[in-house]
């Protein structure tokens, strides 16, 4: 009893760890799997065909390099104009300012669901030709919200002596941003990118209405499911959640090691 | 680095009418002052009484509504905050967390172009004695470092004022203390103008030269800080400064060079230089050190010409260096007095009937206009009011 009292807590997280992390392990092992029927859904024989022919299913590669693209694109502008929309709100008191603030954090409020529909509908009064373009400007749209609340977070944490201090030694306006304002709100402008990046890759909904005739990853992945998803798909998912893992252990690796470094000064 | 300012001439700094109002309230009321070159200068007041606005507008952080800034003959107000040669130390050092020691202190001189800052950066490091640190993060120093790491990467850009923000507030009593002593020496070291915003009157009166203590936006009262505190010239600096008995009486005559005041069915001396009111009303003040204390016999010892009030003694509390008594006039006030422990074991006891008297030269008078407990640090007020309740309590149950 007393053992298991003592370990009780720990036995708890590794269990909700498992929870956590079954269903992508289960995933990545699918990913050398050679599947029976048209199904990847129970074990059947190891095999590296899916990682040695990886663009090998028609599709599966553009669709990827689709979502890679849009993701690139729609971050860039969505932190673009994010970080200057949270600098406007936070910097300067104008008329609608409340407003902008109340309205900015809608789209994140608004079912995906209901958004993809209204774009859509505006998108076929406009005569817009649906693709590439329209997916990218619904993109954009809903990953401006998360920036603006993460890098307005950022600064409004930020010290307003600092950027004092930086103009009492000697900073004109353009050098307290380049030098003081800017370097302290970058790792909430570059958070609030990789959320962004994150969240426009794995978008479906949204995308499903606005992309006409074009396939993101997310969409070939459920227009697969219907008639069986083939084994690259898993190889796929496999590699992004590697690289998602790499980014975050390097960041934490490098914090670990400024902070050795400093501490054996 | 005595010889940095050798080869310029340190101006004066000159306030003339400065006045900031936010909205209908004025927070510096038509300031007008000169802070002599060279000098280690306090503006000292309670918060909110307009020094550390004055301090901005020196820096060029805060737009005057109105009045002039000079620095010598150069007038500076119109001048933005980066092209003042003014360097501020504030309050929470505001220290750049994204650099390290080197990079905060090099900061001003790379700013204005300099390339070569590694001699300039290490010398100044050294004068504040961190040169070991110049590449560990603020944060990983202590109060105390962080806090010259600000002074350094102020004065390594040879301001002709540099102006410092509270710059103590933030650190322990034995710290501080200890800073006060550091600063004094840098400025003597370098011989910039310091100008000490702070609302700690202990502190202005170790380091400074001069004090100005400020209330309400307006300077009350200007000197060295033993003259401000031997001769108070109004009820607020007379209570801010140190502390202070005072007593309403009137004017009742002159005897020699000494006016003579009435109060409480006492007369008091004092002398005519030493006396401010305006009208018939006066305010007699004393400081508690100056009073003697006088028990049993020794009451008969009382010089003749001595100010004196006949009292009972309510409290008693040794301190180690003084005692100091609480002694109930007979109109029910209480006066503090504190008593050097010069001679052991000769201490008053509670209850006991005592005379107080000091010399008529410590004595000084002030105009009531405002009352007597202008100045007097609120908290005390509130824990003599709660006291004073509790007392009537007990007494009533």
């Amino acid at each position: 009893m007393r053992w298991l009292r003592k370990r009780l807590v720990g036995i708890i997280a590794v269990l909700v760890l498992v929870y956590l992390f079954i269903p992508i392990a289960v995933i990545m092992v699918l990913s050398f799997n050679n599947p029976a029927g048209k199904y990847n859904l129970s074990w059947n024989e190891f095999s590296l065909a899916a990682w040695t022919n990886i663009c090998g299913v028609p599709g599966v590669c553009s669709s990827f390099v689709t979502s890679i693209e849009i993701g690139i694109i729609s971050t860039i502008f969505a932190t673009i104009l994010g970080t200057m929309i949270s600098f406007a709100l936070v910097r300067y008191r104008f008329r609608g300012r409340s407003t902008t603030n109340l309205l900015i954090f809608l789209p994140m409020a608004t079912p995906e669901v209901v958004m993809g529909a209204s774009l859509l509908a505006l998108f076929l009064n406009l005569r817009f030709p649906l693709g590439q373009l329209t997916v990218t400007i619904a993109h954009i749209m809903f990953i401006i919200s998360f920036v603006v609340v993460t890098v307005k977070a950022r600064l409004q944490g930020m010290d307003p002596r600092l950027e004092e201090a930086a103009r009492d030694l000697y900073a004109n306006p353009r050098a307290v941003f380049r030098y003081v304002t800017f370097p302290l709100v970058l790792p909430g402008i570059l958070g609030a990118a990789l959320l962004g990046f994150s969240l426009s890759f794995d978008d479906f909904i949204i995308s499903f209405f606005n992309a006409g005739t074009l396939v993101t990853f997310p969409i070939y992945i459920w227009g697969a499911a219907q008639r069986g998803i083939p084994v690259q798909v898993n190889a796929l998912a496999t590699i992004v959640f590697l690289v998602a893992l790499v980014i975050v252990l390097s960041g934490q690796l490098l914090s670990y090691r400024r902070r050795k470094a400093l501490e054996a000064r | 680095m005595a010889d940095q300012q050798g080869d310029r001439n340190v101006e004066d700094l000159h306030l003339q009418s400065l006045t900031k109002k936010f909205g209908d309230v004025a927070a510096v009321d038509d300031l007008t002052l000169t802070i002599p070159a060279g000098s280690f200068f306090a503006l000292l007041g309670a918060s909110g009484c307009g020094k550390t606005t004055t301090l901005r507008m020196v820096a060029g952080l805060e737009d005057p509504t109105a009045g002039t800034i000079r620095i010598g003959d150069k007038d500076i107000t119109g001048l933005r905050a980066f092209e003042r040669p003014v360097n501020t130390v504030f309050q929470s050092y505001a220290l750049f967390p994204h650099l390290d020691i080197f990079e905060n202190v090099a900061f001003g001189l790379r700013r204005r172009g300099i390339k070569d800052v590694t001699t300039q950066v290490e010398q100044i490091l050294d004068l504040v004695e961190l040169g070991p640190m110049a590449r560990r993060k603020p944060t990983q120093l202590s109060g105390g470092q962080q806090q010259r790491v600000a002074v350094a990467r102020a004065l390594i850009n040879k301001p002709d004022v540099l102006l410092l923000d509270e710059p103590l507030g933030a650190l322990d009593l034995k710290l501080r203390r200890q800073m006060q002593i550091e600063l004094k020496r840098i400025q003597v070291d370098v011989g910039t103008t310091f100008v000490h915003v702070t609302h700690d009157q202990e502190e202005a009166m170790t380091m400074a030269d001069t004090v100005a203590v400020m209330n309400k936006g307006r300077i009350e009262q200007m000197g060295h800080p033993a003259d401000i505190y031997e001769l108070p010239r109004t009820v607020f600096v007379a209570n801010f400064l140190g502390q202070s008995n005072l007593f309403d009486g009137r004017r009742s005559g002159m005897s020699g060079d000494d006016i003579l005041v009435d109060s409480h069915g006492l007369t008091f001396a004092i002398p005519s230089d030493r006396f401010f009111a305006e009208g018939e009303d006066a305010i007699v003040g004393v400081r508690p050190e100056k009073i003697h204390i006088a028990d049993g016999a020794d009451v008969d010892t009382v010089p003749e010409n001595h100010n004196r009030v006949p009292g009972r003694v309510t409290d008693v509390s040794y301190t180690g260096v003084s005692t100091q008594y609480l002694v109930e006039a007979a109109w029910g006030q209480e006066l503090g007095v504190f008593e050097q422990n010069v001679v052991v074991g000769d201490r008053c006891d509670v209850g006991d009937r005592v005379v107080l008297h000091w010399s008529p030269s410590h004595t000084f008078g002030l105009d009531p206009s405002g009352g007597s407990t202008v100045g007097v640090d609120t908290e005390v007020l509130a824990l003599g009011a709660l006291n004073a309740r509790l007392l009537g309590d007990s007494a009533g149950a």
